[in-house]
Order: structure tokens, then C-alpha cells, then sequence
């Protein structure tokens, strides 16, 4: 009894303790909290990009000592893919001066975007999140570079219209049933009416991930032409082998670019191949930023990453990349203002005017390894191009060009769902541009 | 020493019955609820308010309502999840149609569409009981997790499928909202939560309450003394969904901002249910304890490392948390399996007597 | 009309319009109602014999699983051959399952003995979580591929021409309905044929009586947690090469609980009848009626069958009438 007292005791002095400091860190350091997920069933996914995330800072913090002469400090925050816990590590991470939310889950950003304004900290939803948040008029605070979910899906369908034309024919919509996946469904409905072809859509829950065999049936049933895939986690692969099995040609199935992983296809193998999804950022190591990481990250037992194979994956790479662009974004806002040790609200200002040219890609040694972002405060997507890849049952092969999305439909979309989102919510705070 | 009753004459049958007949618990009750009313308020930070306060006082709320029937009708349910998810949507729907309407009075008003959900899925208790009524609210479960996310009308077809909370204001704050701070949240949260534990108190004290417990302890004996089993069940149920839709349209208003169907999944069932095991069955004390429990505890194990300097990889963090929460539920059911309840009234027992053992 | 038309009349046309197709259909349904008659073989055994409704099945079945792989890598990384490593890390899993078993009984149950049904219930939920934070941290969170091929377990498919159509069979799907018969023919015959089956059964009907005449039944707990165990191994295998092995299998698990309340929950032909019915039924009612409704209803199909069925026939198919009823 006695015992129990006095481990009670403790847990109430360590409860207090702890509330009482959450300290905010000094003012010499860039802290941005890295809201990533290691565990569950989308860990697949989480685990790489969490990697390629924190190598880069870390190569920046080897090799140049930081950015501006300032260290950046991550922390790691596991959310398990789960808003519940997503929100939790923000909350806990807020008071920290921390400088940009990076949450790689379309439903954390969902719950962080009426939070941002409040707590003048950005939100980077980098290629998730909601399309919407694309006009910078209505979503000050929030940035999904290099482009939407909207315009991705654009991106595929003219891919798919260039190989033999949609007009007259079926196309399947098999998605995560969750925030993610539902996100593009208007779009999907509007250009079905421009272009003519008609949709059948396919949920698929989060449980029955891993049993998709009904859906595929269905799919086997209504023999779509195309079909698009807005999958995660251990979806893809299940999704790819019951393709493979109902003998689905793979080469008319396009993931987006969340179901295109080295994660997701090593373990269907061969039996992938033909298999393709859209992407932005490169594949491989064949950068010189990515040999630095090597070089001062991975070779000295500083990365977190399993094997040295690993690195230079899609997923990865698609990490890094969002690093590098919170990087530059940092180096616009101790530009813009002068500061060091900047704050959220400088970033925001950072993230509105970096520019990330051809010239500066190959200057940070990522030549051709995306397309050039310029950031304005109109636009906070950059409506940038994707480029579609194949399986080819070892690797991931680039096999179109870049394809600019048809922006001039689904802007004005976008200006309008933005609208709806901001219409019922009355004191929400939007900004005019120049 | 100092906590003891002598000297303590009762002498109405009211005071006897008193939810707190000492005067020392009176005391130390008062003292509580100053700290919860001033200190907090006051000392809390954000963090603090936001990550153990809040998500505390919710789960508290739906802990109570899932002891009502499993600890206090001893139908047990796997479904609180769900039951908070329809009190939330009900919430939501209600906010869009009635905008000007006081949203405390919606969140209270959302908990009785979640009591008649509650009481539908409730009718199989009449025929079936244990497993076999745990299935039937698996089967709620998973029927209203599914129809949150497949009824576009639910979440006002929204792009994202996600219900959000709508800034609403009251006395001219902000209660709800990204606008609104926390201690507001908190201190709403607080005095729903505790009108509520006060109704509760004295709803299982009362007559309906006594006739929970006898359905719980003997169905059969009870239906002879003339306690209508279809009647006393299905309030249980009502009152117990009612709890948990006010807790959940709470969590989304005052809490988390929006919530996505995964917030309801059956996952939050069962650490509900963890909470009422842990805290003791039975007992309302023992939820607000569970509650706290299972709350705070992954907070300071996170927090813990880094406090004693450790570095320790947080996502290891999360699979010991998930690991001491179940060896401690396998070691409350074995030591002390009116959970922690109970060890508090041990404690007062003690410490009645504490210096002297045998005074 | 037209409503009663897409309900009552549509879908039987689609069905016979293409029978292939409805072959195809029930085929599915067959494989994944023999993978649910798996799991609730696994439910029945320990309910069987102890009376525990043994929710941490479902996460025994991920735990044999990744044990496997993960030995399997270990062997692997030894410089065993891959079809010696593999063999090998099976057995090392059936023991690590016995071990499971064994302690298992010894920390939770012997110290459980005597307390009401539903305590032990949510000892077991107890255990589940203790088994998935400890599966998480030992195998990691992230899907792993099953070592199908390397067991021996033919991968490919055969495909017959029917009705001017074309019906896929995948072997993995065959060898699963092969094992599961095979494992069902063995627990028959253990429990019919051997002593120790005989003194299962002697506690599964009364605990007392069969203590009187000499039956420990701790040992047979312990049996019967290994036989559950090997039970989650096997199905864990079979799940495994038709996906990945991860912890979301383990909320698949929960559907044992409708078949069993199909099937009764004492009895091993109810388990496997009762599979098969939740199998065909999801699968069909998805296919021809799931896309009226939004599709996706193979998450909650299974248990208003099952809520359905409780208050027509709470016994169950083959289950003892001797059941919680009021």
C-alpha cells in the first residue's frame, strides 16, 4: 500500500513536471517538429519519407553547420497515421517555437488547418492535404507545393487521354476510404463530364486494406478501361497483386503519387510489372545533394534508415524533398527579414517567396530532380507537373515527360472550394494578394 | 489523524445518505474543485490544457457513460465509440441547420440522438447477454463507423469527408473554434463534465440506478421484485449512449477541432472500455481515475525519457506505452479487479485509522 | 417499383447473365470463409475447453506470423538455404508458440481461475494489447512479405474456361483449403481419438468433474493454447501469402466473432460452417447489392448476419442450447 503511494506520488510530481516544462527552445535554433509515423499499417510509407526528412537536415547540419549559421533541431513525433495523435504531437510541439508543420497525412492537416492562423505556425502539406488550401487568398497559412491532389489528378488523366484517348470510356477510382482518398472525388466528377468518359468508384476501408479481393471482383465485373488508384501503406501492394490476379493490364492502372513506392512494389516483385503512378520528386541516388547525405548522414551511422539500399527510394526522396523545400523556405525568410533564428510567422513570409529555379536546383545538387517551384502569395501550389513511372519488377523507371496539369480547369474549382470551405466558418482570417 | 469521522453526528436520514458524508471530504472536494476552477486555469499552459486536461474530462464523460452500463448493468459494450461518433455527427448537423443557436445546448441536445442509436442497438440485450451482446455492439459499431463514412449527407459533403468544428461564440468569447482558447475549452469541458458527473451520482444512487444493479447482479431475481428488465435495460443504454454522444460531440467541438470517422473506430471503444476496467466497474470515481489513466499516462511516458535525459527512439515509446496498458489491465483483473477505485478506498480506510492501526 | 427492381430482381440477372463470374464469386467466398473458419478454430478450441472467449486470437495469428518471418530473416541472415530456413523457422515458431502458451497460462489464467467469464474476457483484450505493442516492438510496425514461396506453398494461378468465361484459381488459395481440411481433420481426431482429446473434452463439459478424476487443468490449458497457437500459425501462413502480414490483420480476426455466433461456440463444424456462410455472404451481397448502398458493407455484413441471427437462434447451428439466454 505504502508502495503504491509512493509510486502515485511520483507520477503526480513527474505529471506536473512535465506540464510545467514543456520548454521553448533557444533562440539560436530552427526547431520544426517532424510529425511522422514508424508504426501501423502505413509504416511502409511513414518510415521512408520520415528518413529521407531528417537525413537532409542533418546533412545540412554536417556539412554547413545548419542553414544561415543556425542548426536546425528536429524532433520526431509518431502519430501512427492517426489524427487523434497527429493533433496530440502538435499540441505538444506548438509551444516549442516550432517554425512549420510537415504532418505527411491529409486528415492531421485537415485538423491543423483552422489551428495555423491561430498559432501563426504554416502548414507545408506538401503534394496531400486539402486541394482547396491552393488559393493563398483563402489559406494564408497553408502550402501544398509543388501541386494539388486536383491538378495531380489532371496530370494522370491527360497522361491517360494521351494513350489512346478517355472519351467513351470507364475509368475506376479505387481509393483509400478516408480523408486522402476522398479528396479528389470532385474533381474526378467534373472532368468526367469534360472529357466523357464515366467513373465507378471503389473504397476501400482502411481494415479492409489488406482484403481487397470483393473490390477487385468488382472491378472483373464493371472491366474498366483505366484505372487510378489513390492508395497508401500496404493498400498498394494488395491492390497491384489482385490486379495482377483478376489479369488487370497493368500497364492501364496509375497510382497517384502516394501509391508509387519501392515499399509498396518490392514485395509483389515481377509480378508488379507494368504497374505505373505519377511523381515529382527523383528517383535514385544519382544527385550530388544525395550523395552528401551518404556522405555525412547514412555512412556515419547518423540516419535512421535500415540499409544504405533504402535510400533513394521514391518515398525517400519525396522526404528529403520536402526538407529541402522548408530549407529554402527558411533561407526567404532570414532573407526577407533579416533574423536568424526566425519564427512561424517568417516562415509563412519564407514560403510565400522562395524560389526554387533550375539554376538554384542545381546549385542545392538536385539538377533535373523536380520541376521549378516560384512560391507567390496567390498561389501556394505552384500547379507544378508530375511525370508518370514504371514498374519495371526491380525498379522504378521514368517513362513520360513532365506533364503540366490542366490548371485552367481546376483553378477556378479550386477558388470555389475554397469559398465553400471558408463560408461557414465566420471569423476566419484570409489575406490579399499584390 | 486528520482524516477521520468522530465527532461527526448525523442526524437526518439526508445526511446520512450524503454523497459525501465527512467533512474532510467535503473539504478535500472543495479544495479539488478550486484547483480545477482557479489553479489550472491560471497555472496550466497550452500544452498542459490541450494534451492532459481536456482529452481527460471528455474521456472522463465517456467512461461514465460506458460504467453505467457495463459496471453499473453489467451489459458490456464495445461500441462507446461509435455512440460518441453519432453525438458528434448529431452535433455537426445540428450546428449547420441552427446556426444561431447556443452550441452548449446542441452539444447537449446531440447526446439524445446518440440515446435513442443507443437504445436501438440496445433491444438484442433483452434476449442475449456476455459475448453474444458483445457481438451485437461490434455490429453497432462497426454499422455507424461505416455509415459516418458512406452518407455524404452526414459531414455535409465535405471534400475531405471530415466533420470540422464551426466557430461559435458565447457571450461574445469564442467557446469553439480555432479562435477559441483552451482554457475556455477547458473550463466548458469542466462544467459540463462535472453537472454531469453530478447527475450521474445521483442517478445510479437512485431508484433506476438500484435497478440497474439488480439487472446486473441477478436479471432473474430482480424481474421477480418486479423491476421490468426491457425498461431498466434500455435506460441503461440510453443514459449510457447519451454520456458518450455528449462526451463525443465534445471532443470534436471543444477538443480536436475536426475529427475523421477514424476518431470513433473501435479503437476508442476500447480504451473506453480500459478506462472503466482500470478506474473500477462500478464506480464513478473510478472513471474520472481510468480516465486519467489512460490519458495522461502515453503523455508522460513520451514525456519521460527526455525528463530523466534518456533518448529513447519515440516510436518505441508509443509500443511501451501500448504494452504496460495491456500488462496493467491483465494486472488490475488479477490483483485488483475493481481497479483503481478501489485501491482508494483502501487508501482511505488506512488512512482513517493511520497512525494507530487498531484505534 | 424500379427501387424493388434494383433490390429483388437486377442482381439474380447479373448473377445468371454471367456464371462464370458467379463462380468466381463464390470462390472468393470460399477462400475467405475458410481463412474466417481458421481463425474461429482457434476462437473454439480455448472456448472449448476453458470457457474463455479468447479475443487475443486475432493478434496470436499476426504475432505466429511475424515470428516466422522474422526468424526467418535471422536464419537467412546466418547463411542457411532459403527452403532449410524456412522449415526450421517453422518448428522454432510452433515452439515460441508453446512458450506463448505456457506463460500465458501460468501469469494470466492460473491466477484467473474461478473469476467470471467476462474478467477473463478482458484479460484477454488486455493480452492483445500487451502482444501488439510487444509484436510492434520486436518485428517493427511495417508489413512484412510471408515466406510462401520458400514453405513450398505453390504461388500462380490455373484458370478454367466455364460458361464462356474464365475462372481463376489461385494455388496459394487451394493450398489454404487443403491446410484448413487437413488441420480439421486432425483436431477431430485428437479430440475423438486421443486420451488428452478425451479430457479436453471432460473439461470442456464440466471443470469440476473432470478435476475429480484426475485431469490437471492447467496442463490442459496449456494444451490448448499451443493447439490455438499452432492454429494462428497456420492461419497466419495462409493470410500471409494472400497479403502481407501486418497488424491490421488483426482487426480481420474481430469477424471470427459473427461466425461463431453462427456457428455456435463449442462446436469445430460450426466454426467452419459458419466461416463459409459469412465468407459467401459478404462477398455476394457486396458484389451484387454493395454498390447500391456505397460499397464497402464487407465491414459490418458479418455481424448484422450475425445480430440477426442471435435473435432467431442464439444457440448458434450446432452450438448447446445451454447459453446466456433471458
Amino acid at each position: 500500500m505504502k508502495k503504491l503511494i509512493k509510486i502515485g506520488a511520483a507520477v503526480a510530481c513527474l505529471t506536473t513536471a512535465v506540464a510545467a516544462t514543456a520548454p521553448a527552445y533557444a533562440e539560436d535554433v530552427l526547431y520544426i517538429p517532424s510529425l511522422s509515423y514508424r508504426t501501423g499499417p502505413f509504416a511502409g510509407g511513414g518510415t521512408p519519407n520520415a528518413n529521407g526528412f531528417a537525413d537532409y537536415f542533418n546533412m545540412l547540419n554536417e556539412r554547413d553547420g545548419g542553414i544561415g549559421g543556425v542548426k536546425i533541431m528536429l524532433e520526431e513525433c509518431e502519430t501512427g497515421y492517426s489524427s487523434k495523435k497527429g493533433v496530440e504531437c502538435y499540441e505538444s510541439t506548438k509551444g516549442k517555437g516550432a517554425l512549420v508543420y510537415n504532418p505527411l497525412s491529409t486528415g492531421i492537416t485537415l485538423q491543423l488547418i483552422p489551428k495555423a492562423p491561430v498559432d501563426k505556425i504554416p502548414i507545408l502539406s506538401m503534394g496531400y492535404g486539402l486541394s482547396a488550401t491552393a488559393i493563398g487568398e483563402k489559406f494564408p497559412w497553408t502550402f501544398n507545393y509543388p501541386t494539388t491532389y486536383w491538378n495531380q489528378l489532371s496530370s494522370i488523366l491527360k497522361y491517360a487521354d494521351s494513350k489512346g484517348g478517355l472519351k467513351g470510356k470507364k475509368v475506376g477510382f479505387i481509393y483509400l476510404d478516408v480523408g486522402y482518398g476522398k479528396e479528389p472525388i470532385p474533381l474526378l466528377e467534373i472532368l468526367a463530364k469534360k472529357m466523357g468518359f464515366t467513373i465507378t468508384k471503389y473504397p476501400v476501408g482502411v481494415k479492409e486494406m489488406q482484403a481487397q479481393s470483393s473490390t477487385w471482383l468488382k472491378v472483373r465485373k464493371d472491366r474498366p478501361d483505366w484505372m487510378i488508384m489513390w492508395g497508401w501503406g500496404a493498400m498498394n501492394s494488395t491492390a497491384v497483386k489482385e490486379a495482377a490476379k483478376i489479369r488487370f493490364p497493368l500497364d492501364r492502372f496509375i497510382g497517384n503519387w502516394w501509391s508509387g513506392a519501392h515499399a509498396d512494389m518490392r514485395p509483389v516483385g515481377e509480378a508488379a510489372k507494368g504497374y505505373m503512378a505519377a511523381n515529382f520528386s527523383g528517383i535514385g541516388t544519382s544527385f550530388p545533394a544525395l550523395q552528401d547525405v551518404i556522405k555525412y548522414v547514412v555512412d556515419k551511422g547518423k540516419s535512421q534508415v535500415k540499409s544504405k539500399d533504402l535510400v533513394g527510394d521514391v518515398l525517400y526522396n519525396r522526404g528529403l524533398f520536402n526538407a529541402v523545400v522548408v530549407a529554402e523556405a527558411i533561407r526567404a525568410a532570414q532573407k526577407a527579414t533579416g533574423k536568424k533564428a526566425i519564427t512561424g510567422a517568417d516562415m509563412r513570409v519564407g514560403l510565400e517567396t522562395f524560389k526554387l529555379t533550375k539554376e538554384r536546383l542545381k546549385e542545392l545538387g538536385l539538377e533535373g530532380f523536380t520541376a521549378p517551384i516560384i512560391a507567390s502569395c496567390k498561389d501556394h501550389e505552384g500547379a507544378g507537373p508530375v511525370f508518370i513511372q514504371q514498374w519495371d519488377g526491380k525498379d522504378w523507371k521514368r517513362i513520360s515527360d513532365l506533364i503540366p496539369p490542366m490548371n485552367d480547369i481546376v483553378r477556378p474549382l479550386l477558388e470555389e472550394a475554397a469559398a465553400k470551405y471558408v463560408a461557414d466558418k465566420p471569423g476566419w482570417k484570409t489575406q490579399t494578394c499584390k | 489523524m486528520f482524516y477521520r469521522e468522530t465527532g461527526q453526528f448525523k442526524t437526518s436520514y439526508e445526511a446520512d445518505s450524503a454523497v459525501f458524508p465527512i467533512l474532510q471530504d467535503r473539504i478535500g472536494i472543495m479544495i479539488m474543485l478550486v484547483i480545477a476552477f482557479v489553479a489550472v486555469p491560471l497555472l496550466g499552459n497550452d500544452f498542459f490544457l490541450n494534451t492532459m486536461m481536456i482529452p481527460f474530462l471528455i474521456f472522463t464523460l465517456a467512461a461514465i457513460g460506458l460504467n453505467i452500463l457495463t459496471g453499473y448493468t453489467g451489459q458490456i459494450s464495445l461500441g462507446s465509440g461509435a455512440f460518441m461518433g453519432v453525438g458528434a455527427y448529431a452535433c455537426y448537423k445540428m450546428a449547420t441547420f441552427f446556426p444561431e443557436v447556443n452550441l452548449i445546448v446542441l452539444v447537449l441536445v446531440s447526446g439524445f440522438f446518440s440515446a435513442i442509436v443507443g437504445m436501438f442497438f440496445g433491444l438484442p440485450s433483452l434476449r442475449i447477454k456476455g459475448f453474444y451482446l458483445v457481438v451485437t455492439t461490434l455490429a453497432a459499431q462497426f454499422f455507424l463507423t461505416w455509415s459516418f463514412n458512406h452518407i455524404g449527407w452526414l459531414y455535409n459533403y465535405n471534400d475531405s469527408g471530415a466533420i470540422d468544428n464551426l466557430p461559435r461564440k458565447l457571450f461574445n468569447i469564442w467557446i469553439s473554434g480555432p479562435n477559441a482558447s483552451p482554457v475556455t475549452n477547458y473550463l466548458v469541458v469542466l462544467c459540463i463534465v462535472l453537472v454531469m458527473t453530478w447527475i450521474a451520482s445521483n442517478l445510479v444512487r437512485g431508484r433506476i440506478g438500484r435497478s440497474w444493479m439488480m439487472i446486473r447482479d441477478m436479471d432473474i431475481a430482480a424481474e421477480l421484485m418486479g423491476v421490468r428488465p426491457l425498461y431498466a435495460k434500455l435506460s441503461a443504454f440510453a443514459v449510457s449512449s447519451f454520456y458518450c454522444g455528449v462526451a463525443g460531440a465534445m471532443m470534436v467541438f471543444f477538443w480536436l477541432g475536426s475529427a475523421e470517422v477514424e476518431s470513433f473506430d473501435e479503437n476508442q471503444s476500447f480504451l473506453i472500455l480500459f478506462m472503466v476496467i482500470l478506474g473500477g466497474l462500478g464506480s464513478i470515481m473510478g472513471s474520472y481515475m481510468g480516465a486519467a489513466f489512460i490519458v495522461i499516462l502515453p503523455v508522460l511516458l513520451r514525456a519521460a525519457p527526455e525528463f530523466f535525459g534518456l533518448s529513447v527512439n519515440p516510436t518505441n515509446m508509443e509500443h511501451y506505452s501500448t504494452m504496460i496498458i495491456g500488462a496493467l489491465i491483465i494486472f488490475f483483473l488479477i490483483v485488483e479487479p475493481h481497479g483503481l477505485a478501489r485501491l482508494w478506498q483502501i487508501a482511505k480506510e488506512k488512512l482513517r485509522t493511520w497512525p494507530f492501526p487498531y484505534s | 417499383m424500379e427501387l424493388l427492381n434494383t433490390i429483388f430482381v437486377a442482381p439474380f440477372i447479373d448473377m445468371f447473365s454471367a456464371p462464370d463470374f458467379l463462380i468466381q464469386v463464390l470462390w472468393e467466398g470460399f477462400v475467405s470463409g475458410i481463412l474466417y473458419a481458421l481463425l474461429a478454430l482457434g476462437f473454439v478450441l480455448i472456448f472449448k475447453a476453458s470457457g474463455v472467449f479468447n479475443f487475443a486470437q486475432g493478434i496470436m495469428v499476426v504475432f505466429a506470423a511475424l515470428t516466422l518471418v522474422g526468424v526467418y530473416a535471422l536464419l537467412q541472415s546466418l547463411g542457411l538455404s532459403p527452403a532449410f530456413a524456412a522449415w526450421i523457422s517453422l518448428f522454432l515458431t510452433i515452439g515460441v508458440m508453446g512458450i506463448l502458451a505456457l506463460s500465458i497460462e501460468r501469469v494470466v489464467l492460473r491466477k484467473l481461475v474461478n473469476q467470471p467469464d467476462i474478467i477473463l474476457f478482458m484479460a484477454t483484450i488486455g493480452l492483445t494489447y500487451f502482444l501488439i505493442g510487444f509484436g510492434e516492438l520486436v518485428f517493427g510496425g511495417e508489413p512484412q512479405k510471408m515466406i510462401a514461396s520458400e514453405l513450398g506453398i505453390p504461388s500462380g494461378s490455373t484458370s478454367f474456361d466455364v460458361f464462356s468465361g474464365v475462372v481463376i484459381l489461385e494455388h496459394a488459395d487451394i493450398t489454404a483449403a487443403i491446410v484448413a481440411a487437413v488441420l480439421v481433420v486432425c483436431l477431430g481426431f485428437f479430440f475423438s481419438k486421443t486420451r488428452i482429446g478425451r479430457a479436453l473434452r471432460a473439461v470442456a463439459d464440466d471443470h469440476q468433474a473432470a478435476l475429480s478424476v484426475g485431469i490437471s487443468l492447467n496442463q490442459i490449458w496449456v494444451i490448448v493454447w499451443f493447439a490455438a497457437g499452432i492454429v494462428a500459425l497456420a492461419t497466419g501462413i495462409m493470410w500471409g501469402a494472400k497479403s502481407d502480414v501486418s497488424f491490421a490483420l488483426q482487426i480481420i480476426a474481430l469477424k471470427a466473432l459473427p461466425v461463431l455466433v453462427l456457428g455456435g461456440f463449442t462446436s469445430i463444424p460450426g466454426a467452419i460452417v459458419g466461416g463459409l456462410i459469412i465468407g459467401f455472404g459478404e462477398k455476394i451481397f457486396e458484389i451484387y447489392w454493395g454498390g447500391l448502398i456505397g460499397g464497402g458493407t464487407e465491414s459490418w455484413f458479418a455481424y448484422v448476419i450475425a445480430l440477426v441471427f442471435l435473435l432467431f437462434r442464439p444457440q448458434g447451428l450446432f452450438g448447446e442450447k445451454i447459453i446466456d439466454r433471458i
